[in-house]
């Protein structure tokens, strides 16, 4: 194992998130806030309680998804993007790393930013509402088993990316509507009976109920179910990694 | 000697079609300088980038310091360092940051006080906090090759590294480079300029079509295939070469004013002294006369004419 190469790769993405601390940090602090201010607050005055939890508490667990799932896919996909556009990938292709350890930093220091700014949203939150966590290891083990799965969804996406088109298309037009469509505003329950069917069609809406599970104890489909769909998103991801690092794809020519 | 670079039979397609690679053999030894030459889209980078993983071949073996490519890939790739063609360089960056990371990359443990020797080496210490953006196309090349050398590699690859780079600062490059081949680094380099492989090779490739038409070492290259030629200048002008001169390899320049003889110097008689013999009989007298040697270009030349 080329520990070295891994640190090296971890150090310099989690470097460039230092650079980058108001588009990666501020700008989706500012954005949880605004959500809070108009879904919280206008909606809020209307919707006063969700299944006994007061709309705006109700809301976190789902805007933290939010967050955690968009900047999961951009900062990975976006990492091992842009060394592709501007050539530095040659270093990494001709360094004595395999693709195991390439990943594990890439994903590994996305996965990090992503938890650590869906941490930074759960606390923004507490100064909006009253948060309450009855399972913190289960919230802390949904929160780093759906960053790492996003962020290799990520990767997947910057490798499959040769543009920047390309690369945005993905998180704009089917992560952002999945999340906002998978229950991270309302409760399921609350839909029109053939909406809940098609809602229960979107894999989000596993990862925002269990989330919101290891919250409140409230969800639209078991606990169960919610860990089990993680597991299937994980293991679709790595599939699809294993296919790319067997066929160069995209990679090597 | 046991080659540190041997390449056997190897051919590169691209999925498109392109046969970039057309059975290549080359073994490169221990501390020597090779050249490959050859013009563009000749397979020169392609050579390159297999040989250090960011190409696979199609078929065929390499191997460095005696270990395969593709199955010892870790042990391989820990023995080369790569300068690019391109300035590819991490914009938002600085040369100290940059160098660190690449030998973290190559498996290394940290090493400041060798990075800065590095930095040092290549004119770069002052400018090691600066952000790379801000350092001038010649300071970027010379970033590349301090990345290169970072992992303190055994086998160096150049790809064209003065393209672009003022006179100047190629004389530095080549004096970098020597000083490098002198710590015992292997040095493969392409170039476009012959006077660069006359200037540094001790052998030099010729590489046309994706086939290697030659390698040899650059003196026994220089002799083989290089013409003399004796250049008389002439006291009085010849409208004509004389009859009985005509059966020698003479042309008349400068308005008759200078006589060149061309021969070959692996021949057993040059024949020189046979034609001053003819001149003193037609008469014909000299004020000066000077030999040229063909340079590497025109045998370059010759050679891919040929090919």
């Amino acid at each position: 194992m080329n520990i070295h190469a891994i640190k090296a790769i971890y150090k310099f993405e989690m470097a460039r998130t230092g650079r980058t601390l108001l588009q990666s940090v501020v700008a989706p602090v500012i954005s949880t806030s605004l959500y809070f201010v108009v879904f919280g607050s206008a909606i809020g005055s209307r919707i006063t309680e969700v299944e006994g939890i007061s709309y705006g508490a109700f809301l976190v667990p789902g805007l933290i998804m939010l967050s955690l799932l968009t900047q999961s896919v951009s900062n990975a996909a976006f990492g091992i993007y842009f060394p592709k556009f501007t050539g530095t990938i040659y270093e990494l292709l001709s360094a004595p790393v395999s693709m195991i350890e390439a990943l594990i930093g890439y994903v590994g220091a996305a996965a990090t930013k992503s938890i650590m700014l869906g941490l930074i949203i759960l606390a923004t939150a507490t100064f909006f509402v009253d948060v309450r966590i009855a399972h913190p290891m289960l919230m802390l083990v949904f929160l780093i088993l759906t960053g790492i799965t996003f962020s290799l969804f990520g990767f997947i996406i910057g490798i499959w990316a040769d543009n920047f088109e390309k690369l945005q298309l993905i998180p704009l037009l089917i992560v952002t509507p999945l999340v906002f469509l998978g229950g991270s505003f309302y409760s399921v329950s609350m839909l029109p009976p053939v909406w809940q069917t098609i809602t229960l069609m979107n894999p989000v809406t596993y990862l925002v109920s269990g989330f919101r599970w290891s919250f409140y104890e409230i969800a639209d489909v078991s606990l169960w179910i919610s860990l089990g769909m993680i597991g299937v998103f994980l293991l679709a991801c790595l599939l699809v990694v294993g296919w790319i690092f067997r066929t160069g794809y995209h990679l090597r020519s | 000697m046991e080659p540190v670079v041997s390449i056997k039979n190897l051919n590169k397609t691209y999925r498109g079609g392109h046969q970039a690679l057309k059975n290549i053999n080359l073994d490169i030894y221990p501390g020597e300088i090779i050249a490959l030459l050859g013009p563009n889209g000749a397979g020169k980078t392609t050579l390159i980038s297999t040989i250090c993983g960011i190409a696979q071949p199609t078929s065929g073996s390499v191997t460095v310091g005696g270990k395969d490519i593709i199955k010892d890939y870790r042990d391989t790739r820990s023995l080369i360092g790569l300068v690019p063609q391109e300035l590819t360089t991490d914009s938002f960056e600085t040369p100290w940051v940059t160098v660190n990371f690449s030998r973290g990359l190559f498996g290394k443990a940290p090493d400041h006080a060798y990075i800065e020797k590095v930095l040092r080496d290549v004119s770069l210490w002052e400018k090691r906090n600066n952000k790379i953006m801000t350092l001038s196309g010649g300071m970027k090349r010379r970033l590349l090759i301090a990345k290169a050398l970072s992992h303190e590699p055994r086998v160096l690859f150049l790809d064209e590294p003065t393209a672009g780079v003022d006179v100047e600062l190629r004389r530095e490059m080549w004096q970098l480079v020597h000083r490098l081949r002198e710590n015992g680094v292997t040095i493969i380099l392409t170039t476009h300029y012959i006077e660069e492989a006359e200037e540094m090779a001790d052998r030099i490739g010729v590489i046309a079509n994706g086939e290697i038409i030659l390698v040899e070492d650059k003196a026994a290259l220089m002799q083989k295939l290089g013409k003399k030629q004796l250049v008389l200048d002439l006291k009085q002008p010849l409208s004509a070469i004389p009859e009985s001169l005509a059966s020698q390899a003479l042309e008349l320049r400068l308005d008759g004013y200078q006589l060149v003889y061309t021969f070959d110097t692996q021949a057993d008689r040059t024949g020189i002294t046979s034609l001053l013999d003819a001149l003193r009989r037609e008469n014909i007298e000299f004020s000066d006369l000077s030999t040229t040697q063909s340079s590497l270009e025109q045998i370059f030349v010759q050679l891919l004419e040929e090919a």
